[in-house]
């Protein structure tokens, strides 16, 4: 994996809302933008204004980390695991060197 | 000052007037010609003197890629008030509406969205009793 790619999925990673967002499409594929922030609402108990959720859901997206799937004319979000694969690998990576 | 109408863009007011009436239940108010249109109003069985619901054309060129944003981003157009969502989710799933989110939790509120066959996302809420 490009070291620039790497980059991008540490960043969305970076915040505990894309986290979270990620989570839920895990569990919960084919969202739209709506069912997103409704989801955000309910489990965060603060809803997000949906520019902001938009935002982050773009730098999931840059990250390669989400699927779109269109559901008729409606949008939808899968959570994209395979890249993030690829970083545990570097996270393991450091920690076996620690360890020896 | 008082509101006293709502409006919702859709492309073909006949079919809106049947779906909006047999399916979902309302009841026309006011149907009056206008121009190539019609005035047409819709009240709630539960509301008959609340605020109508306009039905009305879609035909303005600004209207149709509006539309289309909201369903791509799965927004409802408007949003209508029931006591029982799910015994409401039921009743209209048997008579063939499509949802596109079935009932959910959202905070103080339970909602679900369907499609109206008239180029709109239409939400259903329920206010949550305190507990």
């Amino acid at each position: 994996m490009q070291d620039d790619q790497t980059d991008l999925i540490f960043k969305a990673l970076a915040h505990p809302e894309r986290r979270r967002i990620l989570t839920s499409l895990r569990q919960r594929p084919g969202q739209s933008l709506f069912e997103i922030c409704a989801a955000s609402m309910s489990e965060t108990g603060h809803g997000l204004s949906r520019q902001t959720i938009s935002q982050h859901l773009d730098a999931l997206e840059r990250a390669g980390l989400l699927e779109i799937l269109w559901k008729g004319r409606t949008k939808t979000h899968a959570a994209r695991l395979a890249p993030l694969q690829a970083v545990t690998a570097i996270t393991k990576k450091i920690c076996d060197e620690e360890g020896a | 000052m008082r509101i006293w109408i709502t409006s919702i863009f859709v492309d073909d007011q006949a079919k809106a007037l049947e779906f909006y009436t047999q399916k979902l239940g309302f009841v026309l108010k006011t149907d009056v010609p206008a121009g190539e249109a019609r005035w047409l109003t819709l009240v709630s069985k539960e509301q008959p003197a609340g605020t109508e619901l306009l039905l009305e054309p879609d035909g303005h060129p600004a209207v149709k890629p509006f539309k289309r944003g909201l369903v791509a981003d799965g927004i409802p157009a408007t949003s209508f008030q029931v006591d029982d969502l799910d015994a409401e989710y039921d009743r209209l799933a048997s008579c063939g509406v499509t949802f596109t989110i079935d009932p959910m939790d959202a905070g103080p509120v339970r909602i679900a969205v369907f499609d109206d066959t008239c180029g709109n996302l239409i939400q259903l809420i329920e206010m949550k009793k305190a507990a």
